[in-house]
């Protein structure tokens, strides 16, 4: 640990060229914490498994700073993408700090300003990150307590802070602000330990419902994203695109294109670019580019994509095991197998993929619609030849990210034609453009055989996921024998796999995962004749996914019946990024369309502590009805490495119409460590959909999504 | 082909000249810097390019300058007066009625025509109106309740 009560002279912090060394040295004077995630030995294990990089470095993750002004500052690598943090954790900071929220900064995402980070991404924030925050506010507000108390010549023990100023309790006259505390001081201090962080009794801010922040920004029109940064000299890029992945420019011919005034063109083999001050223009210009491209026939389309997938699986490891599938299987009085099908799917952010590049003096600044700033700020610096410490990535307001943004191709691209204009440069991907770079959702199949006992018990359970990814595979029930296996653990398949990029979708493979348990219990509930939550609860033994459930039955006014009840009910229970989620709905099937009307949907959260209920309502609200796309409509078609869902008119994603009634019930865990808040709700949304339209209309669709073409299909098969 | 076009926004009188069949969106972004009006599908599928011209929602992408000649344009930028918020923007915030906030502009611009049609609509005819506007973060429930609580100020004790 470091102090240093030196007085050192704040400098402005000017320009845009500042290192983080330099700017930690203009900061001035205040109180420092560092700390960094991975060396904090009270969250090791949580920081552990996959995602951990080996690169981490040793370097603090994070700091704060409680300036001369009693402000206080966060700088983090996570960004905002309308997920809530810049909210949330501020709250965390004024709780552990005793200051006004309002008097709480947060910086986001500069990798000049901030230290590394990873990305946002896999509900990591609020788990991980936060309990760090919390420790590092608390040692904070320990030494602002200890100056207090020299400065008053009050022990520390007759303190008490408030409202950013500590004050003696005897004599509510000594008081000094944290301003006039920190008031040429530089006190540096790394948080190695923990702190003693309040306890929920102690809370004000923490657990209390908190608008968001960036609110009023965005309802003016004034809060920037990417493609609204604008730069003195800057012209917009549009670039050439094969009609499919895979096709090769055989010729090209730019002449017409040319003719247009003001554009400039980039051709660099097959990189191709059309430039000009006005985006529409560029875009013009683009269109009179007489391309000839070579398509591949592969043969593979959305249909045939199962079989493909199924040929070039990898053989499956081990996720979970135990007990003996024979010993199983002997004891089963009947055995259901079923394969559940799952196509791609399309992130689809409001706004597409967006970079502004402008390279001066061997110095790159970005700003950039991306949940991996840091990961943008490698990739530009290989792009450019340069070293990534003069790379400066800078991500303003994200507009939807949901594990799309964590690819950077618009980035490179910017950095590429910036490098080759001298010019600063914009590239912002069409919808078209989007829709056909997503790193999608990936196509995927599950293999489920299992068996039940007299009494409705689950005797044993194999389970084979291939391509989704392992998340959420798992299973959670109370089952003797089982064996769980994942043909390709990620959401990236292998060369040859995937026709076009695949990659993380908002809870990525829990939602397809969660599809094929929850409606396979369901299944054997069915055939059972048990009603399909009660059969859940004789098989879980986990008692806190009983309690949700309960929950969310509660609030339901579930009244138990076997299936299909020609109610329309469906029950779907998950867990992801530590939260248990479970998940009643009510739907209407018009049986001579097979159209879906979602009526209603309650859902329960065991989130662990909630930093911002409000926030966390939201959360849940948006997965509910983001989840009603993959389950009713979303699918991406496509052709031999043709994208035909190229925009929103056939891409079909969730509108007002289609919004039920959503019911919300976070259950009160203020003692255990908060989980994830932006993802869970979204995994049973398949399941709960597809048990209801069971439960309606007695027929399966393992199938997502549940079109109102299957469901036709479906009901003629019977 | 480049002509002068004249047209009042957000109550001031502008003049641009440019070709006249360029869309009005990007005249708005990029030649004018009203960056509040946003790009979401290019084709009319989305609102998030929605302004108001002669009080009715429109979809600027698919809109050239030329067809708002001598018209009134609204922008997101031009509906607080003197500061002071807009009832639904205000409602936008109390309601937490966004997140990532990308389809607010056109949210909100779309709900200001519909309550100049209908200045009490009922949940059913909101929805019906907003039906072309999207929101990928599912914020819908809240600006239901946001367009709901602003026609309430709005109406005042009507
Ligand atoms: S951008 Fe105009 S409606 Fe989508
Ligand atoms: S708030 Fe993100 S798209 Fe609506």
């Amino acid at each position: 640990m470091e102090e240093n009560l030196e007085l050192e002279p704040a400098e402005p912090i000017t320009g845009l060229r500042m290192n983080r060394r330099d700017f930690l040295k203009s900061t001035g004077s205040g109180i420092f914490l560092y700390f960094t995630i991975g060396d904090l030995p009270f969250l090791q294990e949580e920081v552990q498994g996959p995602r951990r990089r080996p690169s981490l470095p040793t370097d603090f993750n994070a700091f704060l700073k409680i300036g001369e002004d009693g402000r206080v500052s966060c700088y983090t690598g996570k960004i905002e993408m309308g997920q809530g943090p810049i909210t949330s954790l501020a709250q965390e900071l004024a709780e552990e700090l005793d200051v006004p929220l309002d008097a709480v900064e947060m910086v986001m995402g500069d990798t000049d300003l901030c230290p590394w980070d990873m990305g946002t991404f896999g509900s990591m924030t609020t788990r991980i990150f936060g309990p760090a925050l919390r420790n590092a506010g608390a040692q904070a507000r320990q030494v602002l307590l200890e100056l207090a108390s020299e400065n008053l010549n009050v022990p520390v023990s007759n303190l008490t802070a408030e409202k950013g100023v500590v004050f003696d309790r005897t004599s509510n006259m000594r008081r000094v602000s944290y301003g006039q505390l920190t008031k040429g001081k530089r006190i540096e201090r790394h948080l190695t330990k923990p702190a003693v962080t309040k306890k929920p009794s102690e809370f004000k801010v923490i657990g209390k419902p908190t608008l968001r922040r960036d609110a009023k920004a965005k309802v003016t029109g004034s809060a920037k994203y990417s493609g609204d940064i604008q730069l003195p000299g800057m012209v917009y890029a549009r670039l050439l695109r094969p009609p499919a992945h895979g096709a090769k420019l055989l010729d090209v011919d730019l002449s017409e294109a040319k003719k247009v005034e003001g554009v400039q063109i980039i051709h660099e083999g097959d990189f191709i670019a059309v430039l000009h001050k006005y985006p529409d223009v560029a875009e013009m210009a683009l269109s009179k580019i007489k391309a000839k491209f070579d398509k591949p026939a592969s043969g593979i389309n959305d249909s045939t994509i199962f079989d493909h997938l199924l040929k070039v699986a990898p053989e499956g490891r081990v996720v979970a095991s135990g007990g003996d599938l024979k010993e199983g299987k002997r004891a089963a009085t009947f055995i259901v197998k079923e394969t559940y099908l799952d196509g791609y799917k399309a992130h689809a952010p409001m706004e597409p993929h967006t970079a502004v590049v402008n390279i001066e003096g061997g110095k790159a600044t970005v700003w950039a619609s991306t949940q991996t700033p840091f990961g943008a700020k490698d990739e530009v610096a290989k792009e450019l030849g340069i070293k990534p410490e003069n790379v400066r990535v800078i991500p303003p307001f994200v507009g939807g990210g949901f594990g799309g943004k964590s690819a950077n191709l618009q980035v490179i691209e910017a950095a590429r034609c910036a490098k080759l204009t001298g010019k600063p440069v914009q590239v912002a991907w069409s919808r078209r453009e989007e829709f056909f770079y997503d790193t999608f959702r990936p196509a995927a199949v599950i293999k489920i055989e299992s068996g039940t006992t007299e009494g409705g018990k689950i005797s044993f359970w194999e389970y084979h996921v291939y391509f989704a990814g392992e998340r959420g595979s798992a299973q959670f029930y109370d089952i003797p024998h089982h064996s769980t296996l994942a043909h390709n653990s990620s959401w990236v398949g292998a060369q040859g796999s995937h026709p076009f990029a695949t990659g993380p979708w908002r809870a990525p493979g829990n939602n397809t995962n969660t599809f094929a348990r929850e409606c396979h219990i369901d299944v054997m509930a069915a055939k059972a004749g048990i009603d399909p939550l009660e059969f859940r609860r004789r098989n879980l033994a986990d008692q806190k996914m009983n309690l949700v459930l309960q929950a969310a039955a509660d609030k339901f006014g579930w009244k138990p019946a076997k299936a299909p009840s020609g109610r329309g009910y469906g029950v779907a229970c998950g867990i992801d990024a530590g939260t248990y989620v479970a998940a009643i709905a009510e739907v209407e099937v018009d049986k001579s369309t097979g159209g879906v009307k979602v009526k209603r949907v309650v859902c329960a959260q065991d989130m662990g502590l909630v930093i911002n209920p409000e926030g966390a309502t939201i959360q849940m609200e948006g997965c509910i009805t983001m989840g009603l796309g993959y389950a009713l409509r979303e699918d991406i078609r496509f052709k031999d490495g043709e994208i035909l869902d190229l925009n929103f008119d056939t891409y079909e994603i969730p509108r007002f119409s289609w919004v039920p009634q959503i019911e919300t019930v976070i259950l009160d865990r203020k003692d255990d460590a908060p989980q994830g808040g932006g993802e869970p709700a979204i995994v049973v949304m398949g399941a709960v959909i597809g048990n209801a339209i069971y439960d309606a209309v007695g027929v399966r669709l393992n199938r997502m999504p549940m079109s109102p073409e299957r469901i036709k299909e479906a009901l003629k098969r019977g | 082909m480049e002509e002068k076009v004249q047209f009042k926004l957000n109550g001031k009188e502008t003049a641009v000249t440019v070709d006249s069949d360029r869309m009005l969106l990007w005249v708005l972004r990029t030649d004018l810097g009203l960056t509040g009006t946003k790009y979401g599908c290019g084709i009319s599928q989305c609102g998030a390019c929605t302004v108001l011209v002669n009080n009715e929602a429109v979809r600027s992408c698919m809109t050239p300058v030329k067809d708002v000649r001598d018209k009134d344009v609204v922008t997101i930028e031009g509906l607080d007066g003197n500061g002071k918020l807009h009832p639904l923007q205000k409602a936008f915030m109390e309601s937490d009625a966004l997140q990532c906030g990308y389809c607010t502009p056109g949210m909100i611009m779309n709900a200001y025509a519909l309550l100049r049609k209908n200045p009490h609509p009922s949940p059913a005819d909101i929805v019906l109106e907003m039906e072309g506007n999207l929101c990928r973060c599912g914020a819908h429930k809240r600006i239901i309740q946001a367009i709901q609580k602003a026609a309430v100020e709005i109406g005042g004790g009507s």
